[in-house]
C-alpha cells in the first residue's frame, strides 16, 4: 500500500498516517515513535484508551485546575451576591434579626458552586481541545472515518523537526502500522 | 456494515446475570447495534413505537389544552384552595424531581464507585432526568397565578428595586432545580459527544451526518481530547453526586422548614432523597424493560442491569420504610399533641385510603424482590416498578394533602379533591415526559457507544489474561 510519492507532486502535508487493530498496538507504536524522537504527533482511537495520551508524551492536564478555579468563582459569586441583596441592595429589618444570615446562604452558595463548575468542565475541556472546530486535515483520510468506530490511528505531523515523508512513512511501517497514507493539509 | 435487517435475524440472547453485554461483541458491532437503532427508516419503526408515541402526543395536546384553560381562567380550575394551597403542583413536581433523581446516580455516583453495569443505562436514565426535571419545573411555574412573571423569582437588578428573599427554601428551590436542570444537560451532553462523532462518520445519508456532525463540534477522537475528556466527565460525575443530594434536600426543605405537623421533620432531607432513588430506579425499569424488548436490544441492557437495578430500588426501599417508621414513631414519642394527631389523621382520616395504599405499594409488595426468582421474571420486575411509581406518587401526595388539610383549627378544616384540570395537567406531562422519551430512543443513541467499546475490550482483556493462565 506504498506511496512512492515525489514531494512537489503534492500541495501540503499534515502528516503521515498509520492504522492498527488493537489499542495495545497503538499505544506500543507511540511509545516507539516518542522514544524515536517524535514530538508532533496525536493518536486516536474510538475510546479512552489507558496510557495512550501520556504515550505521546502528554503531561499536564490542566482542566482540574480551571473547574477548581470555576467552582471558587461560583460559591464566591454566589455568597457575595446574598449579602449583596440582604445587606445592601434591600436591607429588610424582619424582628430585629442580623441582616448577615450567612448560614441560610449556604445552600445557593453550593449551588452556585456546582453550576459555574460543572459549566466550566465542559466549556474548558472544548476550549483546551479546540472544539469546536469545523476542518481538520485528519479526515482527509478516507479510512480515518473508522476512528470513531473500530480502528486506532497514529498521525505524525509534518510541523516535526523529525518529520521526512520518506523515513517517516518508513518508520510507521515498521511499527506494524497496517495502512500508511500521507494526511493532505 | 453489518446492517440491523442481519442482525434482527439473529437469535439476540440476554446472557444472564453475570454479564453486562452478550456474546459475539467486538468493536463495530456495538456501534452498529446502538446507532442502527437511529438510522432505521421511520417507516420500519416497531409498531409499538408509533402508537406508543402517538399516544403520548395526543396527552401532550392535553397538557397544552390543560395550560391554556389555567392561564385564561387562572388557579380556580384545579382543586386547591385554603387550607390545601399546595395540591397536584406541589405532589407532581416533588414526584418529577425525584424521577429525575436516579438518572444522577446511575450516570454519576455509579460511576464514581466503578459499577461497570451503568454502561448500558447511563445515557437513558440521563436523559429521563433531563426530561422528568422539565415536567418538574413545569409545576411550580404554573402554580405561581401568574406565570408570565416567573422571572421575578431570580435576581436581577429591576425598576422595582426588589429582590428575592434569598432565606426562603422556596428560593433554594429556585436555584437548586435550575442549576440541577442545567448540570443534567451539560453532563448529557458530554456524554454524547464521542457518540455523535461516530454518528456523523457512520450514518448511511449525508443529512444525518451533517446534523450530527454539527452536534460532534468536530470531535475527532485524539488520545490527549479523551484524556481531558475523560478528566471533565470524572469531575462532573463529582459536581453531580452532591448536586443530586442537595436538590431533594432542599425540595425537602420546602416542607421541612415550615411549622405544620407532618412536615416539620429532621428526617426530611435523608427521607426524600432515598425515596427519589427508589422512584427513578422504578421508572427506569418501567421504560427499559419495553424498549430492550421492542428493539431487541437484549444484549446489550441483560438481566444483569435489571437485576442490579432491582436490588438498588429494594434497598432504597427499605430506606424509605425505616422513614415511615421513624416518623410514626416520633409521632407518638414526641408527645406533641398535634402532630400525633395528625398521624392518626393520616392513618385513619378522610384520606386514610391513600397511606393505606401507599404502604402497600411502596413497603408490603416490593419485599418480593428479595426473591431472586421474582428478580429474574422481567415481566413482574415491571409490574413491581410501577407499582413503587404509584406508591411513590402516592407518598407525595400523603405528606402534602394530608399534613395541610387539619390544620391547628377545627374551623380551618378542609377537604382537597383534584378536579378535571389538575388530572389533565398531571397525565399530560406524564404524556410529555413519554413522548420525548420516544423521540430519543428514535433520534439519538440511548446506549454509550464508546463507552459498550470499552466493554468490549475490558472482556477482550479478561478473556486474554485467562487464557494465559491456563
Amino acid at each position: 500500500m506504498s506511496h512512492e510519492v515525489e514531494l512537489d507532486e503534492l500541495p501540503a502535508i499534515h502528516g503521515a498516517m498509520a492504522e492498527f487493530d488493537t489499542p495495545e498496538e497503538l499505544v506500543e507504536a507511540c511509545e516507539r515513535a516518542y522514544s524515536a524522537g517524535f514530538r508532533r504527533m496525536d493518536a486516536y482511537a474510538p475510546m479512552p484508551v489507558t496510557g495512550l495520551a501520556e504515550a505521546i508524551g502528554y503531561k499536564k492536564n490542566k482542566v482540574a485546575l480551571c473547574v477548581l478555579i470555576g467552582g471558587i468563582f461560583g460559591a464566591c459569586g454566589g455568597f457575595g451576591l446574598l449579602e449583596w441583596i440582604t445587606v445592601v441592595a434591600y436591607p429588610h429589618n424582619v424582628g430585629g434579626r442580623p441582616l448577615n444570615s450567612w448560614p441560610a446562604y449556604i445552600p445557593i452558595t453550593f449551588e452556585c458552586m456546582v453550576l459555574i463548575a460543572g459549566l466550566t468542565s465542559l466549556f474548558c475541556m472544548l476550549a483546551m481541545n479546540g472544539l469546536p472546530q469545523p476542518y481538520h486535515p485528519v479526515f482527509n483520510v478516507e479510512e480515518f472515518e473508522r476512528a470513531s468506530i473500530d480502528k486506532f490511528f497514529i498521525c505524525i505531523e509534518s510541523s516535526d523537526p523529525k518529520f521526512n515523508i520518506a523515513a517517516t512513512t518508513e518508520f510507521l511501517r515498521d511499527l506494524g502500522g497496517k495502512e500508511v497514507t500521507l494526511v493532505p493539509a | 456494515m453489518a446492517t440491523l435487517e442481519n442482525l434482527d435475524k439473529k437469535e439476540l440472547i440476554d446472557p444472564g446475570p453475570d454479564r453486562i453485554l452478550g456474546t459475539g461483541h467486538d468493536y463495530e458491532t456495538v456501534t452498529d447495534r446502538i446507532a442502527g437503532i437511529v438510522y432505521l427508516p421511520w417507516k420500519r419503526s416497531p409498531k409499538k413505537w408509533l402508537v406508543g408515541a402517538f399516544i403520548s402526543f395526543l396527552f401532550v395536546n392535553l397538557l397544552m389544552l390543560a395550560m391554556w384553560v389555567l392561564f385564561a381562567k387562572g388557579i380556580g380550575v384545579w382543586g386547591v384552595n385554603i387550607p390545601i394551597g399546595w395540591g397536584f403542583a406541589i405532589v407532581n413536581f416533588v414526584w418529577w424531581i425525584g424521577i429525575g433523581h436516579a438518572g444522577t446516580l446511575i450516570s454519576a455516583i455509579l460511576f464514581l464507585l466503578k459499577q461497570d453495569w451503568r454502561t448500558s443505562i447511563n445515557r437513558f436514565s440521563e436523559a429521563m432526568t433531563l426530561f422528568a426535571v422539565a415536567c418538574a419545573g413545569m409545576f411550580p411555574v404554573l402554580h405561581l397565578g401568574r406565570p408570565w412573571l416567573a422571572y421575578w423569582l431570580f435576581p436581577y437588578p429591576n425598576s422595582m428595586w426588589l429582590w428575592p428573599q434569598p432565606r426562603s427554601p422556596l428560593e433554594w428551590d429556585v436555584f437548586a432545580v435550575s442549576t440541577y436542570g442545567t448540570i443534567s444537560l451539560v453532563f448529557w451532553y458530554c456524554g454524547l459527544i464521542p457518540d455523535f462523532a461516530s454518528m456523523r462518520d457512520n450514518a448511511p445519508h449525508l443529512w444525518q451526518r451533517k446534523i450530527y456532525g454539527v452536534f460532534a463540534l468536530g470531535w475527532r477522537n485524539s488520545a490527549i481530547h479523551w484524556h481531558r475528556y475523560q478528566k471533565a466527565y470524572l469531575l462532573l460525575a463529582g459536581l453531580a453526586t452532591p448536586l443530586v443530594l442537595s436538590v431533594h434536600t432542599v425540595v425537602s426543605f420546602d416542607f421541612a422548614i415550615s411549622i405544620l405537623p407532618g412536615w416539620h421533620t429532621t428526617i426530611f432531607p435523608p427521607y426524600f432523597v432515598a425515596g427519589a432513588i427508589y422512584s427513578g430506579f422504578a421508572m427506569v425499569l418501567t421504560l427499559i424493560i419495553p424498549l430492550r424488548a421492542w428493539y431487541n436490544m437484549r444484549d446489550l441492557i441483560t438481566l444483569r442491569h435489571i437485576d442490579a437495578a432491582a436490588k438498588l430500588m429494594l434497598g432504597t426501599g427499605l430506606i424509605v420504610a425505616y422513614g415511615y417508621a421513624m416518623e410514626a414513631f416520633f409521632s407518638w414519642y414526641g408527645g406533641d399533641k398535634y402532630e400525633s394527631f395528625m398521624y392518626w389523621n393520616r392513618m385513619t382520616g378522610p384520606y386514610g385510603f391513600s397511606y393505606v395504599l401507599l404502604i402497600l405499594c411502596n413497603i408490603a409488595l416490593p419485599q418480593a424482590l428479595w426473591s431472586r426468582r421474582v428478580r429474574h421474571n422481567i415481566g413482574l420486575v415491571w409490574v413491581i416498578s410501577i407499582i413503587v411509581n404509584c406508591g411513590m406518587w402516592l407518598e407525595r401526595f400523603v405528606i402534602v394533602v394530608t399534613s395541610l388539610h387539619r390544620d391547628f383549627l377545627p374551623s380551618s378544616w378542609g377537604m382537597y379533591i383534584p378536579t378535571k384540570w389538575d388530572w389533565a395537567t398531571f397525565t399530560g406531562t406524564l404524556g410529555f415526559f413519554m413522548f420525548l422519551i420516544f423521540l430519543f430512543v428514535r433520534l439519538l443513541p440511548s446506549i454509550s457507544i464508546f463507552e459498550v467499546r470499552e466493554v468490549v475490550h475490558h472482556d477482550r482483556y479478561m478473556e486474554r489474561a485467562y487464557e494465559e493462565k491456563l
